[in-house]
């Protein structure tokens, strides 16, 4: 019987032979996240009989011989950061509960319009404000790899799905990294898009000039076929680029002639986990059988992208989420004393610590004589980390490296040491400071069996040479193949 | 706190005060126990941020957003919004046209 466990190519296949429906399909799932997700906490809002009622409008147009969008019944999950008509979206954040949107984000319309079928909302850090899904006020989420550690984040609850078989495709976004750290605690690809190549709109904003919205999948080909789905100019987002989108699935299986794929030292030094660094050199040596160039790059202003991004990222959060006011949407105090009062209580109340820490953060270095010190310098600190990538760029197609400095990580290790948390981010935060479309792939397990990412990183719009590259790995090593013993038992 | 002792320190002494004041600019109300907390963590963070003043940006342009990045304009043509009752329907307080806010003119208030 055809399970979420399969790749989303062979799932098309059987829905478009018969072998299965996406009834059937959608059913699996929703007895996968009834079976496990007490235990792994990846969904907030599972909408079972929209679903089943959605998957079974797809199979009687398929029998009835109609044309069907590119995801045809496949089952998706949707990181609860974006606006979903008819379904809550919380941000895992006391502030939102119980908001219903009055309407879609432009890649939900983009997903109902290619005739997924929207299976439910995941669970992440609130407000998309950390790495581990624990700043989520509705409880973590787990690796579905080892249940007393975190599935990263802020898009764990995306990733822990799909690598649990609760649905073989999701949606997250990334403003650091929180697409790509998940995917590599669980097991799974998972692509930051180009800032510009995916529309934010109905995208609950928290740091507008590093945002991007991308897939989730448990093989290359599948982050491919979503990506398609995704990308796409939308006027409502000024940020959206208006470039044309490739057919991602067409080069897959052509490997890059002469690849060049940059390697930058100072990643693989102190506070690297030892399995990581062995995963990730094996990845290296992969290429390298496979024929391509191993080059040497100088990122020499790397050593700064964790300072600059925590003064940009919460400058822009903390005015971002000014507009939680307790009037238009959202939470309000029952105990306050006039308008200010209100706006306090109603802030204070209802924002969870991370929240709150990165907004006073933002605040400060925005206020009245810090400006220049903080905020200002790390807009041109931002440059130079871009101009670094511009020059490594002429020498090499794909920059590779660590995900994160180490596997999974157990629950509560740095809930309460917010400045390790964010040191943690090393390996993903550039791309995000820079624009870069970067990707997460399996590159292997540590001694202990928790799975350890691959990252890529491409110039702007290079999302096809990233996922060939990928797909190269991806054909020789079949990590992906592997799946979390829970996942296995339950079929 | 900041190690740089010449000229002016990059990190001031991020006192209680300080919290105090940037938690009302952010309209914040903070417990007792988020005040301490905070005090501490954002001084931790912020000595962090100082390395910042290693990097040597003499003569470079601040940068806003990502790589390459250009504004892309549309047309402007009026197109439908949200109804008043979508518009209302999240909101916390409103009698079914106005959203509803506590006075305004509030004398108490800052």
């Amino acid at each position: 019987m055809a399970t979420a466990l399969e790749s989303s190519a062979t799932l098309l296949d059987q829905l478009t032979d018969g072998q299965t429906t996406s009834l059937r399909l959608t059913q699996d799932c929703l007895d996968r996240i009834a079976a496990h997700d007490t235990a792994i906490g990846a969904f907030l809002h599972v909408d079972s009989e929209p679903a089943l009622a959605a998957a079974a409008a797809i199979d009687r147009r398929r029998e009835a011989g109609e044309p069907l969008g590119l995801l045809a019944g496949l089952p998706v999950a949707v990181k609860d950061v974006l606006a979903t008509r008819g379904q809550p979206t919380t941000c895992a954040s006391r502030m939102l509960q119980g908001w219903v949107p009055p309407y879609d984000a432009h890649v939900v319309e983009r997903l109902r319009r290619a005739d997924a079928v929207l299976i439910g909302k995941t669970n992440m850090d609130e407000f998309a404000m950390g790495s581990t899904t624990e700043n989520s006020a509705f409880g973590p989420t787990r690796t579905p790899w080892r249940l007393d550690c975190a599935a990263g984040g802020s898009s764990g609850g995306s990733a822990a799905a799909v690598a649990a078989g609760m649905a073989p495709l999701a949606v997250g976004s990334d403003t650091g990294g929180s697409i790509r750290q998940p995917a590599s605690f669980c097991g799974v690809v998972g692509l930051k898009p180009t800032y510009g190549r995916v529309s934010r709109y109905g995208l609950v904003a928290f740091a507008s000039s590093l945002d991007q919205v991308g897939p989730f999948s448990g093989d290359v080909r599948g982050a491919a076929l979503l990506l398609e789905v995704l990308a796409d100019h939308d006027p409502r987002d000024a940020t959206c680029a208006d470039e044309p989108v490739p057919a991602y699935r067409d080069q897959l299986e052509r490997p890059l002639d002469a690849l060049r794929v940059g390697i930058c030292r100072d990643h693989f030094t102190e506070g690297l986990d030892k399995d990581v660094d062995e995963a990730v050199e094996a990845a290296i040596d992969v290429y390298r059988r496979l024929g391509a160039e191993i080059h040497d790059i100088q990122l020499p202003h790397a050593r700064f992208a964790v300072a600059c991004y925590y003064l940009v990222a919460p400058s822009e959060a903390s005015s971002n989420l000014a507009r939680y006011d307790g009037v238009h949407y959202g939470a309000r105090s029952d105990d306050y004393d006039g308008l200010v009062d209100m706006y306090c209580r109603s802030r204070g109340e209802a924002f969870g610590a991370e929240v709150k820490r990165r907004i006073m953060l933002g605040t400060y270095a925005l206020s009245a004589g810090y400006y220049d010190a903080f905020y200002l310098k790390a807009q041109k600190v931002r440059r130079l980390i871009q101009q670094d990538y511009q020059q490594a760029f002429t020498s090499v197609d794909v920059i590779a490296s660590p995900v994160a400095p180490t596997p999974a990580i157990p629950l509560g290790s740095l809930v309460s040491d917010p400045l390790q948390m964010y040191l943690a981010d090393t390996y993903t935060i550039s791309a995000n400071l820079a624009g870069l479309p970067g990707l997460s792939l399996p590159a292997g397990f540590s001694d202990d069996g928790r799975p350890i990412g691959l990252q890529l990183l491409a110039p702007p719009f290079q999302e096809s040479r990233l996922l060939q590259a990928a797909a190269m790995h991806e054909r020789e090593t079949q990590w992906h193949l592997r799946r979390p013993p829970l996942a296995e038992d339950s079929s | 706190m900041s190690d740089s002792s010449q000229a002016e320190p990059l990190v001031p002494e991020l006192t209680r005060d300080v919290v105090l004041k940037v938690a009302r600019l952010a309209r914040l109300h903070l417990a007792e126990s988020e005040v301490e907390s905070f005090t501490s963590q954002l001084t931790q963070i912020l000595d962090y941020v100082g390395v910042l003043d290693e990097a040597d940006t003499e003569g470079v342009e601040p940068v806003a957003g990502a790589m390459g990045l250009n504004s892309v304009l549309r047309e402007d043509l009026p197109t439908t919004s949200l109804s008043r009752d979508d518009a209302l329907s999240g909101a916390p307080h409103h009698d079914g046209s106005y959203f509803l806010v506590p006075p305004i003119l509030d004398p108490r208030a800052e």
